[in-house]
């Protein structure tokens, strides 16, 4: 069930397109009103996300350290494990989010004759850079479509990932890896009994949905062909918010940027807003400054105290008369 | 202590990310559709303007052909005569059957091209026209 269902409502939602600009030639609807409502859903949702994750407080620091802490001079710290300054924060998430880090010591528990051993489990973390990475550089390839004067740094990219110079047009070597690294990432899921237990409809969803735009992206390019000059007037249409549907653009097209819609729509709901998440790890983006600095906990209240001086000064006559010892004659 | 200060320098940040294309194409140079020119000798002697197969095809699938064309003349070697829809025979070549019609490189390859930051290898070996520059 937690495969089926994500896996048939993206062959629905393929259908949907595919009949909503077939059957229907509900061009304005799927390719004007959609896209916009689904960006509109996308930047708003990702900002309330945020915004609701900047309200909690932070009291003290909580990082998960794997390195030296800092201390005496003569005891050697670890900068980036057990950073203690904001730059060692930021060489560590740099490495966190490019590269993954966390991840790449990732290991795997198992019974070797009555012993437990762990061993190193890099699989993951390969494929998850592989899909990342892609991903990553498929969106800039893409702006292509956004930008009117294309800056040389774009026209780099596209290059060096067609360098295989493989058909016409060039084979993106992006596109083999993404779909690739989608595929085992599903595969792993399904193949490891632990994994496949608690794995959810919401975590295939985005897979099924991620591998339908590549697949449509590459039969696109490399098989059913479209009109792409008519593409880019519609992509700056949307930015000039005067969008005009271009004429005989492959239905190809609609389905792919509908999946996209669905993709953006769905994202501040979903897993995916992992995207913001990881720069907002607490874990990882404190420095470990606990017993340098003073944390003041912001829910704590002023408490009314009464001090001993203060006791004193009001008893005074009465603590003397009993005989009581005062500090303050 | 909160650290929404830094939060907001994110956001800020993603906001600038999301419309930077728009900041860019207005700062830029304004990009208008392109509209490729047909107004060649060669086509112009034509009586009905056709080319190897038909507008919306080439259009879309223009690189297919060319990339079947070169496998076929230089990789495989069996026959340089390119039957069409219609039965039409064509000469497999770029210069001689393609660059005769469209003999403006600038105003008909690259006008499109040019837009959508795509850099055919074609003239990597061929020798591209000499054109002058209007």
């Amino acid at each position: 069930m937690h495969i089926a269902v994500p896996f048939f409502t993206v062959i629905f939602l393929v259908l949907i397109a595919y009949a909503g600009i077939e059957a229907a030639h509900l061009h304005v609807l799927f390719g004007i009103v959609i896209p916009y409502a689904a960006f509109t859903v996308f930047v708003l949702g990702f900002i309330l996300r945020v915004r609701n994750w900047g309200r909690s407080p932070v009291p003290f620091r909580i990082p998960t350290t794997c390195g030296q802490q800092k201390s005496l001079p003569w005891i050697k710290a670890s900068t980036v494990e057990n950073p203690s300054s904001t730059f060692g924060v930021i060489v560590r998430m740099a490495l966190e989010i490019l590269f993954f880090r966390s991840l790449f010591r990732n290991l795997k528990t198992e019974m070797h004759e009555d012993r437990v051993v762990y061993g190193s489990a890099k699989w993951l973390w390969l494929a998850g850079l592989a899909f990342h990475w892609s991903f990553l550089i498929i969106v800039i390839r893409h702006f292509r479509f956004f930008l009117g004067d294309i800056p040389f740094v774009l026209e780099m990219v596209e290059g060096l990932d067609a360098f295989l110079q493989i058909g016409a047009p060039l084979l993106y070597t992006t596109d083999i890896i993404i779909l690739g690294a989608v595929t085992y990432l599903f595969l792993r899921r399904v193949a490891i009994p632990q994994l496949k237990y608690i794995s959810l409809a919401a975590d295939y969803f985005p897979l099924f949905l991620i591998f339908g735009i590549a697949l449509s992206g590459v039969l696109m390019r490399y098989f059913f062909k479209v009109h792409v000059v008519g593409v880019k007037t519609l992509t700056m249409g949307w930015l000039s918010l005067s969008p005009v549907i271009p004429e005989n653009v492959g239905v190809i097209f609609y389905i792919h940027l509908f999946l996209i819609s669905v993709l953006l729509a769905y994202f501040p709901f979903s897993k995916l807003m992992h995207v913001g998440g990881v720069f907002l790890s607490p874990t990882r983006n404190l420095i470990n400054n606990n017993r340098m600095k003073r944390h003041v906990n912001p829910w704590d209240y002023p408490v009314h105290v009464h001090t001993y001086e203060e006791y004193e000064e009001e008893f005074r006559d009465k603590m003397k008369s009993v005989g009581l010892p005062v500090e303050k004659e | 202590m909160y650290d929404g200060n830094k939060i907001i320098i994110g956001l800020v940040v993603f906001g600038l990310l999301i419309i930077s294309p728009i900041l860019y194409n207005t700062l830029g140079k304004a990009s208008v559709p392109p509209e490729p020119d047909i107004n060649t000798p060669e086509i112009n002697k034509m009586v009905e303007k056709k080319c190897v197969e038909p507008k919306s095809f080439m259009r879309a699938n223009h690189m297919q052909i060319l990339n079947d064309w070169r496998d076929e003349v230089v990789r495989v070697g069996k026959t340089r005569t390119y039957v069409n829809g219609e039965g039409k025979e064509f000469n497999m070549s770029l210069q001689n059957t393609c660059m005769k019609c469209h003999s403006n490189k600038k105003n008909f390859c690259d006008k499109c091209h040019t837009y959508m930051a795509v850099k055919p290898y074609c003239w990597d070996c061929h020798i591209a026209p000499k054109e002058k520059t209007t």
